[in-house]
């Protein structure tokens, strides 16, 4: 059973592996597109290495919901409506969505991962001990 | 000049990982620019064959229907040159394959000695403008041209066989 610092370090891990970052920049804190510069393809690159350092299935879709952002019934002139933002909070309980909530522009959605965020997320599949 | 940067398949097992070989030669013009007197294969290129010995081993287990697209390297070592006379064998092992992408491992050996190790990952587009490079008979053209089902077994052992959509194609293609 890791500890949450080695789930940390899996995570960094996975991140300095799959974008070319330094282990440094990689706080929980940091973004992932905006801070390690991610873009779309290095989420399925990312899913894959998180699956192999964790032994856990990741569904497409449960840790980005693109799906949302896509769909016409929850998003009007480019922005994520209040049906959208509950089934948001819904399918990313390890997400901290307020700040995103107060402009939900769907252009704006994907500055929204942190590091942190990601260890929450795996923190729900995997039993750590402090 | 052609856009192949292997030469044959050696080996080709469905779903798992291939093996294809690169002959490297003096009669490709781009070395005697890279670099003058002393002629070495790019890097660059040598990734394109690791993609395409890949690349086709995804767009195989997929039965050519996913237009695969290389989309990211994140890892590419390279402890040694390659110059004209050398094989290059390289193989390709898949780690994934998924409805929006799949990423290779992937090795290139001169003779016993490790030449360069890559990660390659590919994306699925569906972006049907693209359609006109990823016709069929585009691929069953490659596949055989390259030895593929010459030397390929399907994931239950037996003789690789192009599937039938691509030879239909193929057929439609010449009437």
């Amino acid at each position: 059973m890791p500890t949450k610092e080695e789930v940390f370090e899996k995570i960094q891990a996975a991140l300095v592996d799959a974008l070319g970052v330094d282990e440094e920049d990689v706080t929980p804190e940091a973004t992932l597109v905006g801070d390690l510069g991610a873009e779309s393809i290095d989420f399925l690159d990312i899913v894959f290495r998180l699956e192999k350092a964790f032994n856990i299935k990741i569904p497409r879709g449960e840790l980005f919901p693109e799906d949302i952002l896509t769909d016409a019934k929850y998003v009007q002139d480019g922005k994520v409506t209040e049906e959208g933002l509950s089934e948001l909070r819904k399918r990313m309980p390890f997400a901290n969505l307020d700040d995103f909530a107060k402009n939900p522009v769907v252009q704006d959605f994907g500055n929204l991962l942190t590091v942190a965020d990601m260890c929450r997320f795996v923190e729900s599949k995997v039993e750590v001990t402090d | 000049m052609r856009w192949y940067w292997i030469d044959r398949f050696v080996e080709f097992e469905s779903g798992r990982y291939a093996k294809a070989l690169k002959n490297i030669s003096l009669a490709e013009d781009h070395l005697h620019d890279h670099f003058p007197y002393y002629p070495m294969i790019p890097n660059s290129l040598v990734i394109e064959g690791m993609a395409q010995t890949g690349g086709l081993l995804v767009c195989e287990h997929n039965q050519f229907t996913e237009k695969v697209v290389l989309a990211k390297v994140p890892k590419a070592v390279f402890h040694c040159a390659a110059t004209p006379g050398d094989t290059l064998i390289y193989t390709t092992t898949v780690e994934y394959i998924r409805p929006e992408g799949a990423m290779v491992t992937a090795t290139s050996h001169k003779g016993d000695v490790l030449h360069a190790e890559a990660e390659i990952v590919f994306a699925h587009l569906n972006d049907s403008r693209l359609g006109s490079l990823f016709e069929p008979e585009t691929f069953l053209r490659m596949m055989r041209l390259l030895g593929a089902f010459d030397v390929g077994h399907a994931a239950d052992g037996s003789r690789l066989t192009p599937p039938k959509r691509l030879l239909q194609a193929a057929e439609g293609a010449m009437a």
